[in-house]
């Protein structure tokens, strides 16, 4: 009879987790308040295992906190400074209220402010942390430095997010560190590599957004002041790491060049420093001023066995990522009107490329479009007046699909008016079974540095590929055939039986036998199919349905791949079709 | 009246004016010049000084002209005079006016000679009139002149006299005249309100001009003159003003005090704070990493960090290869389709070129969600299984290596016109009993295929049952409500009479038997012919009947719920039938006799139960946990059963293990409708409705502690389905390991 009877939801799961609006409670915060501490804090809700036993036995939808969450967050001080500013709001409005102008003015000298630092510090413990997390940071700030002075956020906002973004841009082509660029329909993403991180971005296009109204601003801000102050603390120790000052001073060699007589047209003084940045076309000073960086050689260590092979991989592979950061020295680029100055010029200076444009698109542009020594002149239009003999009249996309395909690919297909070769995904890594299209393979070929083969040997590479498919297929259907042939077996005894049965003589005629050619392999492989599907019979019913599942999905994937396979060949068909046509009119 | 009021107090405020103007003469006479353009302004005097100036007075000396006018309305003369002699006393002057006005106007002439000599002495008083827009002489104010257009006169003098207009009025060619004539025409200015022409003077035409330009009036007035500065940095010895400080400034303020009290406690009270100091290092970076330690991150160790946003395949970019573009019929699927149901949240675009590649509408929705994404989404940490599938298929022997079983369809065995329900081989594997749903019996000789006889019994055959006895041959026939023990004679004559022994052994015994529910009859003519000797007559219809291994005892089942006469026990030595089961314990679906020992297995819907025949008790209960039970075999060891049942599985007992199933096999994917034991070799075969047989390998190890080894080796097809109904029934030869199956497809099969 020992004891007091426990009480349900006293302990166990139920006390770890709590719910929303009692942990709102719990810090006597308002919702947005909450919410905004949440962002800023990075807690988020957990879904817990056993979602009856937490909710007390109730199956209503809600959101659950961890408890140990909500009371770290108890001690944070901005909550202070949350409660502070409702109290400041309160005064305000109040002030405003009897017009006491005076007072109005005093209480906003004393706005409570805060500061995320610590916040900062807390939630990425490490610099690494800090980076593996910067990809929203980045993608955040570029999105907000597009913005127009709309109201949709405050100005200084706008300012900084564009400041950072530059910065950040100044600092992968200072370190080279950009990897894979992609034009999407949804703007150009960017992966860069830095300090062993591999970073995605996407900066939308240069136009005016159209602001949505079922958007909360307000929870973006949140999020943006976070951002802003983590992707300073990162670009400051990024820069120092590369021995660059912060705040970015341009190279003071650089900085003679671009000074120009008319730069009053562009900005003014205080803003004209950050456009010179923001044109991406000068280096930037050093705290230490070395001429040449020195190749860091990887160090040899006497290595036995297996290792020696992964080691000349990572050799091989580090070779071809230097000779990719050199992809356009030497190159000098001239950028016309029309294309999008930023992300090229970007690229390009990334790649160790010289590039200029029209001094009236934008501040430092470093040579004039009659420069003779000009190699690529990148142009978007279909055809153009004027044309220098000793340089290439590009389309933009060559320089991203260079920078994708890691080499310099051949000019011709990128010409004015040409139609573009498609834009590959650099981010998509085929596996086996995976659907690879045409254009992939080619440049894999060009990669191992194989010459770029005929139309023919194309054409017939991809009938081999189709012919493996149908061999597949082909395995599918072996049963089905064998059975078929067991079917017409049996009709024809019906038959000889219906007659029989009639009381007809039977027709006896020996037909001649015909020798089965027995196949060895496809007996082996049959049997073993065979085998399998036994196997299969016996599993368990749990493994059988994770297996069906795991089968499902593979099975899935090869239709997918077939149907993109299929399609790209009707495609093909239908292209050769009409030149066909066009070559007999 | 009132006219006269307004008129004595303006006169008064003149004086008093006068008065004070007096004082200052002196000062003024420098200013002369000044105080002549401020006449100039008043051009309202002007005609009236011409008019009387006419003949003598020139015109420069603006004093007279003001004065003349105030003569000419003839109002104050008698003010005029007393000014000139000083006031004496201005009251008595109002009640004269009245008095005196008659006479004036006849000494006019007079007076105004007089008047001539006080103005040398009086032109000072009125230099200063600054009233200059009263209008003295005409006092309809400032009215548009035309209202007079229509009166002879323009209006009222101070004294309420009209003011006549001119007598002749100019006309065109006058003015023509004029014009032409006179030279200071270009000077001339008409004024409406006395309807008089002035002439400018030189110094009034050079004023004139020089308003025109923006200057001042005054010539000799400098614009920018040094300015002195009264009050300036420099400390003066005397005071600006001479007045001595107030007591005041010498007494501390009390208000002050109370103000600076008031804010002290304010301040003690902290509800002032000091001015902020603006913090500068908001917005000011430094390197906030600079020494990482290790105890922060202990904390994090319940963190789950955002999974990223998958990177994008070749379907977003702006010019995709061409497969993967949508087709009409997939775009079209694809707005049909609810926005979380897309596979892929936009249409991929081609674009001919970068420059024609518009903004994306959804741009910011998608920051925004992926925002509420990061701090709305509950996370839970989920173990990915990354399992290669290969691994998850249990590793069982070979079939090759457990041969023999039957690998191929060898026989087919045709005749029957109608599905075969039921088969059975004969003990010494010579021969298959088949019976079919066309009313007929037939016996085949296995290795022929050949049917050898063929016995018409009339109704569907449910049930054919050899004996296993190999001794005797005889074969059970359950059709209808009737079971029939028919003698083949397909074996050696030692057999067949033995057989025929067994059977007529009995019929002394028979009539001892009472009138029962079973009621035994032996088979005259054409049926004794047909080698039919026993019928056995049932209450109800039989579905199953079973031997027992020595050949003497016989099981009936009738499956039925509502009673407890479900199963019959016959002794066909003994022609004697008994129901085992005093109660219903469900429907009765199959049952068995145990191989050696004296056990009987029923198997009912959901179970089966297994009596003791001897103890006459129930000894155990095995759940199936199927559905329902379609058939059962027992293994010859007898202590393995296996039951198919009707929702595809197969269920397999350790008798010595448990009451539970050890195994559920579910190999097949629609009913299964018969089971089977091999006889000698570790053999069991299930048929179902999906027309195939699976033959399956059963090791079962003498050793307690082994579980036995299922192993599923064969799937044999060559049944087709027919009527939903695929294979009917199994059963393995009794030497060979070959199996029969008899199928909807009204054809029996051997596999080999």
């Amino acid at each position: 009879m020992g004891g007091l009877q426990k009480k349900k939801f006293e302990r166990g799961s139920a006390t770890n987790y709590i719910t929303r609006n009692k942990a709102r409670k719990k810090l006597q915060l308002s919702l947005p308040d909450f919410r905004r501490l949440c962002i800023l804090k990075g807690i988020y809700p957990h879904e817990p295992k056993h979602k009856k036993k937490v909710n007390k036995g109730s199956t209503a939808p809600r959101t659950f906190y961890l408890l140990k969450d909500i009371r770290f967050l108890l001690h944070e001080p901005i909550v202070g400074k949350f409660r502070d500013y409702k109290v400041f709001v309160r005064k305000l409005k109040r002030a405003y209220g009897k017009t006491e102008y005076s007072a109005v003015e005093r209480l906003r000298e004393n706005k409570p402010t805060y500061k995320l630092d610590h916040i900062i510090k807390e939630r990425y413990p490490t610099f690494i942390d800090a980076l593996r997390d910067i990809e929203d940071a980045l993608c955040m700030s570029f999105l907000f430095s597009t913005f127009a002075r709309t109201g949709k956020c405050h100005v200084q906002t706008i300012q900084l997010c564009r400041r950072l973004t530059v910065e950040w841009m100044n600092y992968v082509i200072a370190a080279r560190a950009l990897r894979k660029v992609f034009i999407s329909i949804k703007g150009i993403y960017y992966q860069a590599e830095v300090m062993g991180q591999l970073i995605t971005w996407l900066v939308p296009y240069q136009f005016s957004h159209d602001h949505p109204t079922d958007v909360d601003y307000r929870v973006m801000a949140t999020f943006t002041e976070l951002y802003t102050t983590l992707l300073g603390f990162v670009n400051f120790r990024l820069y120092h790491s590369l021995n660059l000052l912060y705040p970015p001073k341009l190279d003071i060699k650089a900085e003679s060049e671009l000074k120009e007589e008319n730069e009053d047209d562009y900005a003014m003084n205080s803003e004209c420093y950050l456009e010179k940045l923001s044109a991406l076309s000068a280096s930037l000073s050093r705290v230490v001023s070395t001429a040449e960086e020195e190749e860091a050689e990887l160090d040899q260590f006497p290595i036995e066995g297996d290792d020696i092979e992964k080691m000349e991989a990572r050799e091989k592979e580090h070779k071809q990522q230097e000779d990719q950061k050199k992809l356009f020295e030497g190159l000098k680029f001239y950028l016309s009107r029309e294309v999008p100055r930023e992300s090229l010029a970007f690229v390009i200076r990334c790649f160790g490329g010289e590039v200029s444009w029209d001094k009236s698109v934008c501040i430092g542009s470093t040579y004039e479009v009659t420069d003779e020594t000009i190699t690529h002149q990148i142009v978007d239009r279909p055809n153009i007046d004027k044309q220098y003999i000793n340089r290439y009249y590009i389309q933009p996309q060559w320089v991203y699909d260079c920078v994708n395909a890691k080499i310099p690919l051949p000019v011709e297909d990128y010409f004015l008016g040409v139609t573009l070769p498609p834009h590959l995904s650099p981010f998509v890594e085929e596996k086996e079974g995976d659907y690879v299209p045409p254009e992939k393979v080619k440049i894999m070929a060009l990669q191992r540095g194989e010459k770029p083969a005929h139309e023919q040997e194309e054409d017939d590479e991809e009938e081999e590929e189709e012919e493996e498919e149908e061999d597949d297929d082909d395995n599918d259907d072996d049963d089905e055939e064998k059975d078929e042939e067991e079917e017409a077996d049996e009709k024809n005894l019906k038959k000889m039986e219906e007659q029989r049965s009639q009381g007809k003589s039977l027709q006896v005629k020996v037909t001649p036998g015909k020798v089965k050619v027995e196949n060895s392999a496809r007996l082996e492989q049959e049997e073993k199919a065979e085998e399998k599907r036994l196997a299969i019979m016996m599993m368990k019913k749990k493994e059988k349905y994770l297996y069906d599942k795991i089968m499902f999905g593979k099975k899935r994937k090869t239709r997918e791949a077939n149907k993109l396979a299929a399609k790209r060949k009707a495609h093909d068909d239908a292209e050769k079709a009409k030149k066909k046509r066009k070559t007999r009119k | 009246m009132e006219g006269s009021s307004g008129n004595m107090r303006s006169s008064e405020q003149r004086e008093e004016m006068k008065k004070i103007r007096e004082k200052t003469v002196k000062k003024r006479s420098k200013q002369k010049e000044e105080e002549d353009q401020d006449q100039i302004f008043n051009f309202n005097y002007k005609p009236a000084e011409e008019e009387e100036d006419e003949e003598d007075e020139d015109l420069s000396d603006s004093e007279d002209s003001v004065y003349s006018g105030l003569e000419d309305s003839g109002s104050d003369s008698e003010d005029d005079e007393k000014e000139g002699s000083g006031d004496i006393n201005d009251d008595d002057d109002d009640d004269d006016d009245d008095r005196k006005v008659e006479s004036e106007q006849i000494q006019q002439t007079e007076e105004r000679k007089r008047k001539e000599e006080e103005e040398e002495g009086v032109t000072d008083e009125y230099e200063h009139d600054s009233s200059d827009e009263e209008d003295i002489r005409n006092t309809v104010g400032n009215i548009p002149m035309e209202w007079y257009r229509d009166f002879p006169h323009i209006g009222y003098d101070l004294d309420g006299k009209k003011i006549y207009k001119p007598i002749r009025n100019k006309d065109e060619l006058d003015d023509f005249l004029d014009k032409m004539e006179n030279p200071d025409y270009w000077r001339t200015v008409h004024d409406k309100q006395t309807g008089s022409d002035i002439v400018l003077s030189d110094e009034q035409v050079e004023l004139v001009n020089r308003l025109q330009r923006g200057q001042f009036g005054e010539v000799n007035f400098n614009e920018y003159q040094p300015s002195v500065e009264f009050f300036s940095r420099d400390v003066m010895i005397h005071p600006v003003t001479n007045r001595p400080a107030d007591k005041r400034s010498f007494i501390p303020s009390l208000i002050e005090k109370e103000k600076v009290s008031k804010l002290v406690h304010a301040i003690k009270m902290g509800w002032i704070k000091p001015r902020r100091v603006e913090d500068d290092s908001r917005g000011r970076y430094y390197d906030l990493w600079a020494s990482e330690d290790s105890s922060i991150l202990a904390k994090h160790r319940m963190h789950l960090p955002a999974p990223k946003i998958p990177l994008p395949g070749h379907q977003e970019s702006y010019n995709p290869p061409p497969e993967y573009l949508f087709t009409d019929e997939e775009r079209a699927l694809w707005e049909q389709q609810d926005p979380s149901d897309r596979k892929l949240p936009y249409i991929p675009m081609k674009f001919s070129s970068l420059r024609q590649v518009p903004a994306f509408p959804r741009f910011i929705h998608e920051r925004f969600e992926r925002c509420l994404d990061l701090y709305l989404c509950p996370r839970q940490r989920k173990m990915r299984v990354n399992v290669n599938p290969e691994d998850l298929i249990p590793k069982l022997p070979k079939p090759k290596d457990l041969q023999p079983f039957p690998t191929t369809q060898s026989l087919v065995y045709r005749g029957h016109s109608s599905l075969v329900r039921s088969i059975s081989v004969s003990p010494s594997g010579q021969w298959l009993a088949s019976g079919s749903d066309d009313g007929s019996v037939r016996f085949w000789e296995v290795c022929s295929s050949r049917c050898v006889k063929t016995v018409q019994v009339g109704r569907a055959v449910k049930n054919v049952a050899w004996n296993p006895n190999p001794s005797v041959c005889l074969l059970a026939v359950a059709l209808d409500s009737v079971v029939l023990i028919l003698s083949p004679s397909l074996a050696d004559r030692q057999v067949v009479s033995s057989s025929e022994r067994l059977l007529s052994g009995e019929q002394e015994v028979e009539p001892t038997e009472g009138a029962g529910p079973v009621i035994w009859s032996e088979a005259e003519g054409e049926e004794l012919n047909q080698g039919i000797r026993l019928k056995i007559q049932h209450p109800k219809a039989v579905h199953q009947v079973v031997w027992h291994a020595k050949g003497d005892y016989l099981a009936s089942v009738m499956p039925d719920h509502s009673s407890h006469l479900q199963v019959f026990i016959h002794q066909v030595s003994r022609r004697r039938s008994q129901n085992p089961f005093r109660r219903n314990k469900g429907l009765v679906q199959c049952v068995s006799f145990h191989p050696v020992r004296p056990y009987f297995f029923v198997a009912t819907q959901r179970s089966v139960r297994i009596y003791n025949l001897v103890k006459q008790e129930m000894t155990k209960k095995l759940q199936a946990n199927s559905k329902w039970i379609s058939s059962m075999a027992v293994h010859p060891g007898g202590d393995h059963v296996i039951c198919g049942s009707y929702d595809c599985r197969l269920s397999w007992f350790d008798l010595d293990l448990s009451t539970k199933p050890y195994k559920m096999l579910r190999h097949h994917k629609k009913a299964v409708r018969g089971v089977a034991y091999h006889r000698a070799y570790p053999l069991f075969a299930s048929a179902s409705d999906d027309g195939s047989v699976i033959v399956c390998h059963g090791t079962v190890y003498n050793d307690l502690l082994q579980n036995p080894l299922i192993v599923p080796v064969k799937v044999l097809r060559g049944h087709v389905i027919t009527h939903d109904l695929g294979v009917l029934d199994v059963t393995f030869h009794p030497t060979q390991p070959w199996i029969f199956s008899s199928g909807a497809d009204a054809t029996i099969r051997l596999f080999t």
